[in-house]
């Protein structure tokens, strides 16, 4: 798993902080950005990563769902793992657990928060096995 | 136009009649709420007729005989009450009596009317009946409203205290599983933004505790005759600290005694929110300037700042509550996301209201009028 490039976007900057230090610890490359605006300068900058973790709610309810789409475009094939407080609360539910959710949810994993770092892990090792 | 539907019982056909023509085409204006009501009639020739329709839908409003063979209005009323209908019951009766008067508003009874009745009578009762609904109706709206908003905050409240309860967890978490390695000093920095984020769950319990306070505490108000500009320059003195170590200048322009009666807590609360939000977005030996006057019967605060500055579009959806505008300030700016909430909430409790204007790079300048004597 070593040396592969991971994309994390969030607007909560202790998460970033936090889950970037474990990436690294184990041996992946991270690179940050706060926030969806952030998120897609990343995105469309062209930077390589092997895998996208995204925060559905940043500056808008529905910004991780917009940078899944960037990512899908921009790099197809990218396993993009996403991140919500909200489903369940907000009536807002919604997997990926089956293709056919896959095919409105730009996402191959949908993580509930607040997460644990292991969880985290084992769903990256999953999708980047 | 809505429609009050209305049903005459009475075993004289000939009153029936009279009703409905006088009715047919009344239209019933309550104008303090901005409504109009046509009427739409029924009839019910004996109180069990009556009890039949009622049954199958109840009317908004009961023009009901007092005496009748059979089922009698007393009886009718009687099993309405039983069944928890709700109508407004108005009892028409030859005999006016106490008696009768009393019987018939022990169940309930909302008005009478004595036969025989000229048109403008029935009219007029009509039209208190109607204004009695419309009452009715917009105190249980406000009633449910009040409940969903209260709910509402609620419920974003408890997804506010999340984001750094899980930010707090996950730094202990990692002293625990020592990913820092076993120096303790490695750990200074996620100890520092913990602290942080449970500074910034502390203000928003203050907050909330403030909110509460506004929306429920008027009875322990103490409304005294202030010195705003003394309340003001009170004020500064914890601005001026708090904008020291990136030398911020606050200044409060100089006049006599600005008089208003209010609370001084709630005077504060404006004051110290408005100004703790100037020095916190502030640049960098940037400029905070208060002014304090009495313009156009309200006292005027103003709070202008020489910091980021907002666009219109951020400034449109700034008083609402759990609003942050993301920028790019140090990350230790940690707020509630109330505060601009509750100097709003505080304004209007004054009958008065906080705006703001602001231009991006440049500053932002917020002013609150209190309006003297309301």
């Amino acid at each position: 798993m070593g040396g592969k490039t991971i994309l994390l976007v969030d607007d909560d900057v202790d998460f970033l902080e936090q889950t970037a230090l474990r990436l690294r610890a184990d041996g992946f490359v991270v690179v940050t950005a706060e926030g969806q605006a952030r998120g897609e300068e990343a995105v469309s900058s062209g930077t390589p990563f092997d895998l996208a973790v995204l925060d559905l709610m940043m500056e808008h309810p529905d910004s991780g769902f917009v940078l899944g789409h960037r990512v899908r475009r921009a790099r197809p094939g990218t396993p993009v793992l996403l991140v919500t407080g909200v489903t369940g609360e907000t009536g807002l539910e919604f997997d990926a657990a089956t293709a056919e959710e896959r095919r409105w949810v730009p996402a191959d994993a949908v993580l509930p928060m607040p997460i644990r770092y292991e969880q985290l892990q084992a769903e990256i090792d999953r999708l980047l096995g | 136009m809505d429609s009050l539907r209305v049903l005459v019982v009475d075993d004289e056909a000939g009153i029936r009649m009279a009703v409905e023509r006088a009715l047919r085409v009344f239209v019933v204006k309550v104008p303090d709420f901005g409504m109009e009501f046509g009427l739409a009639i029924e009839q019910a020739a004996s109180g069990e007729d009556a009890l039949e329709t009622i049954r199958k839908a109840a009317p908004d409003i009961l023009l009901l005989d007092y005496k009748m063979p059979g089922i009698s209005g007393l009886d009718l009323m009687d099993r309405l009450n039983v069944d928890g209908v709700d109508v407004v019951t108005i009892v028409i009766t030859a005999y006016a009596s106490l008696e009768t008067a009393v019987a018939a508003t022990k169940r309930g009874a909302f008005d009478f009317l004595a036969k025989p009745f000229a048109p403008d009578e029935l009219k007029s009762v009509m039209f208190k009946a109607a204004k009695h609904i419309v009452v009715q109706r917009e105190a249980k709206r406000l009633a449910a409203e009040r409940k969903h908003v209260r709910f509402e905050l609620l419920s974003v409240v408890a997804h506010e205290m999340k984001a750094p309860t899980a930010a707090i967890e996950n730094y202990l978490r990692m002293m625990q599983d020592r990913v820092l390695g076993e120096e303790v000093t490695a750990y200074d920095h996620p100890i520092e933004r913990a602290i942080i984020r449970l500074d910034g769950m502390r203000k928003l319990v203050n907050d909330l505790l403030d909110i509460t306070r506004i929306e429920s505490g008027r009875k322990t108000r103490t409304v005294v005759d202030l010195d705003v500009r003394e309340v003001a320059a009170a004020c500064l003195e914890g601005a001026r600290e708090l904008g020291l170590p990136r030398n911020i200048t606050v200044d409060l322009a100089a006049g006599g005694p600005v008089p208003l009666k209010a609370a001084r807590g709630e005077i504060e609360l404006i004051l110290n929110n408005l100004l703790s939000n100037a020095v916190k977005y502030n640049r960098d030996a940037g400029r905070v300037d208060v002014g304090v006057e009495a313009r156009d019967g309200a006292v005027v605060l103003t709070i202008a700042d020489t910091g980021i500055g907002m666009t219109p579009e951020e400034c449109g959806r700034l008083f609402g509550e759990f609003v942050r505008i993301k920028n790019d300030k140090p990350r230790s700016i940690e707020g509630s996301g109330l505060g601009l909430s509750i100097v709003q909430r505080l304004a209007h409790l004054y009958g008065g209201e906080a705006t703001v204007a602001s231009t991006p790079d440049v500053g932002t300048t917020f002013t609150v009028r209190l309006p003297i004597g309301a």
